[in-house]
């Protein structure tokens, strides 16, 4: 059993090595292509054996838990996992395209496998400190992508994100020290009853509010999140759809699991803070991106206000709001770095990305502008798309608890995200480009043109077929939260049927 | 013992705060390797101090015998040790390649990404 948890995460990590050597041929971004197709196989062999199972857990190096490190992966674990490995073969066709000699010879395919792998690690761990290695291979694989090509905007970029990153990491380093100082386990599943036989628990909420600041940076809620709209507009369109749609999940991912699994104590506090922290997430990105006038600032401010509604769904945390929030993530993943995706066509089209200087798409590009508009109206929560029911789940949840404030602020962000989604339709798509040019398809080669279409059409796709055929994927986020609120089986998983703790 | 490395876990994080408020990258950078410090030692602490052996089992045996000092915070510590001086010394670099091609580490002046829209082209 220990293989089919161990291979998403050897893959990428094995492509990367063999991509890095070969970064000055052409065989290597097939190779890298190639990784990332085994990787999706991988994901997919242990989405089947999760739905068997249930739970499915490992020891690595044979030493069990709670002494060695344990890979776990539960609903969550695994649907995110093959989300992963979706995102990543869909940028990774795109890249084909996109990213020029130059990037690959600096080591692009590398660092971009090596990405994958640690956010595979971090969704699969079931160790605390094995989680904060995982956020850190993924960190500089993201640092090295961030300033990959070396602009003037990189640069600066790169400096704002690689610092609050680093001071965000130390925070969550130093939670873990005094977590372990307290309990003296590093095992989520043996933590969960560790934390809870601790007798001074207002010990436990300090130690969860640094775990909070330390992931919240990561997921970039209110009021940490500013690294995000400083940093994400300037690599490559395939690194920041990738970063999109991937990085922040990974933040919002560990809240989920630390929040239902180790934290779970004093949830009035907590979870409390939490509800407040995500309604003005939602409130301030979703303004932010009212301010902005370039195609990927709108579209980062919207990460942070689409962030809020995950984080709610655990705020929340009631079996229907987990399963909205888990809906969410999975609905996000693919709508973020599809228009991100689709943000680099636009800017190779009509040569740019301020919104400003481009336009004239929807008269000359029909396809790109259909393809915009299936995300981009997912995102605003439009029936019959895969958002739609995303956010019915999170509202219909607040409305249940009589959070009547917070259901009227999801449904208000919503309204203005279709603001911010038709502004982008109407000055890049509808009215005619202000130079006078005729973004037409062809005017990009083939080569480049098609491997960055067919991405961008798979995720469209299966945002339609998320949308119209919800019931089983509801259905799998319905277990998944019910896995979350009840961790016996998650525990029993990796401990053994042992003697809970007293 | 513990209450002595907790005080200098303190001073570190006061004196990395200082630093870390400062506008220059380079002070900031200080501050977070003073910040990685304090972090590792928390962990150190954390594990208990004991004035115990080395955590090695005797030829022959199974367990080690006689008071041993805690070895996994120590693991721990180092795995934290190498990883944070792989990121420091990328930061580093990184420090290093900014300041010459934007010719400043003032914070206030480092405005490629995000441009300060109330001011004009020249005024930058």
């Amino acid at each position: 059993m220990s293989w089919l948890l161990a291979l998403p995460i050897a893959i990428p990590f094995v492509t990367a090595v063999i991509v890095y050597l070969l970064r000055n041929r052409a065989l290597g971004r097939w190779i890298s292509l190639a990784g990332s197709l085994a990787s999706l196989a991988a994901s997919a062999a242990l989405m089947v054996a999760v739905l068997r199972d249930g739970v499915v857990a490992a020891q690595m190096g044979g030493w069990p838990a709670p002494f060695g490190i344990s890979l776990v992966a539960d609903y969550l674990s695994a649907v995110m996992v093959v989300i992963t490995a979706i995102t990543g073969l869909a940028t990774a066709v795109y890249a084909l395209g996109e990213i020029e000699e130059r990037l690959e010879r600096l080591g692009y395919h590398a660092l971009f496998q090596v990405l994958i792998a640690g956010v595979t690690g971090a969704f699969l761990t079931g160790d605390l400190f094995n989680l904060y290695v995982w956020f850190e291979v993924m960190l500089i694989a993201s640092f090295g992508l961030l300033v990959l090509g070396g602009s003037k905007e990189q640069l600066d970029a790169g400096i704002k994100y690689v610092a609050l990153n680093l001071v965000s990491t130390l925070v969550f380093l130093s939670g873990i020290g005094l977590l372990y100082g307290v309990t003296g386990t590093l095992n989520l599943a043996d933590l969960h009853g560790a934390v809870a036989a601790v007798e001074d628990q207002a010990l436990i909420t300090v130690i969860a509010m640094m775990f909070m600041v330390g992931f919240g940076v990561k997921a970039a809620v209110f009021p940490l999140f500013f690294w995000l709209p400083a940093s994400y507009h300037t690599p490559s369109f395939a690194v920041s759809a990738v970063f999109a749609g991937l990085l922040t999940k990974v933040g919002v991912y560990a809240l989920m699991r630390m929040f239902t699994l180790v934290f779970v104590g004093d949830v009035g506090f907590t979870h409390e803070i939490l509800i407040w922290v995500s309604a003005l997430t939602m409130l301030t990105g979703v303004l932010g991106a009212a301010a902005q006038t370039d195609f990927r600032k709108i579209l980062s401010f919207h990460i942070i206000s689409q962030i809020g509604y995950m984080t709610l769904g655990l705020a929340l945390y009631t079996p229907l709001a987990l399963m909205g929030g888990v809906f969410y993530l999975v609905h996000h993943i693919i709508v973020k770095a599809n228009l991100f995706l689709v943000a680099g066509v636009a800017q190779k089209l009509a040569g740019g990305t301020d919104l400003e200087r481009i336009g004239g798409l929807y008269k000359s590009s029909p396809l790109l502008a259909a393809l915009f508009v299936v995300p981009a109206f997912s995102l605003a929560g439009f029936p019959p798309l895969s958002g739609f029911w995303a956010k019915f789940l999170i509202v219909k949840a607040s409305i249940e608890l009589g959070e009547w404030l917070i259901a009227f602020v999801a449904l208000f962000v919503g309204l203005l995200t279709i603001f911010s989604m038709t502004k982008i339709w109407g000055m890049a798509f509808w009215k005619p480009h202000p130079e006078g040019i005729e973004p037409t398809p062809d005017r990009v080669p083939a080569r480049i043109r098609v491997p960055m279409m067919l991405p961008i059409a798979g995720l469209a796709a299966m945002t339609v077929l998320i949308g119209f055929f919800p019931e089983p994927f509801v259905q799998f986020a319905e277990t998944a939260a019910v896995q979350l609120l009840e961790p016996a089986a998650y525990v029993e998983a990796v401990l053994g049927l042992r003697e809970a703790r007293p | 013992m513990e209450s002595l490395t907790a005080l200098l876990v303190g001073l570190l994080v006061a004196a990395s705060v200082y630093l870390m408020l400062a506008r220059n990258f380079l002070r900031f950078l200080f501050g977070l390797i003073l910040l990685s410090n304090a972090a590792n030692l928390v962990i150190f602490a954390a594990g208990r101090m004991t004035a115990g052996a080395p955590a090695l089992v005797p030829e022959g045996a199974s367990v080690p015998d006689g008071v041993i000092g805690n070895a996994l915070p120590q693991a721990l510590v180092l795995t934290a040790i190498v990883i944070g001086f792989g990121l420091l010394a990328f930061t580093l670099a990184l420090t290093f390649e900014a300041y010459r091609r934007l010719r400043t580490l003032d914070s206030d002046e480092m405005r490629h990404a995000e441009p300060d829209e109330g001011k004009t082209e020249a005024g930058r």
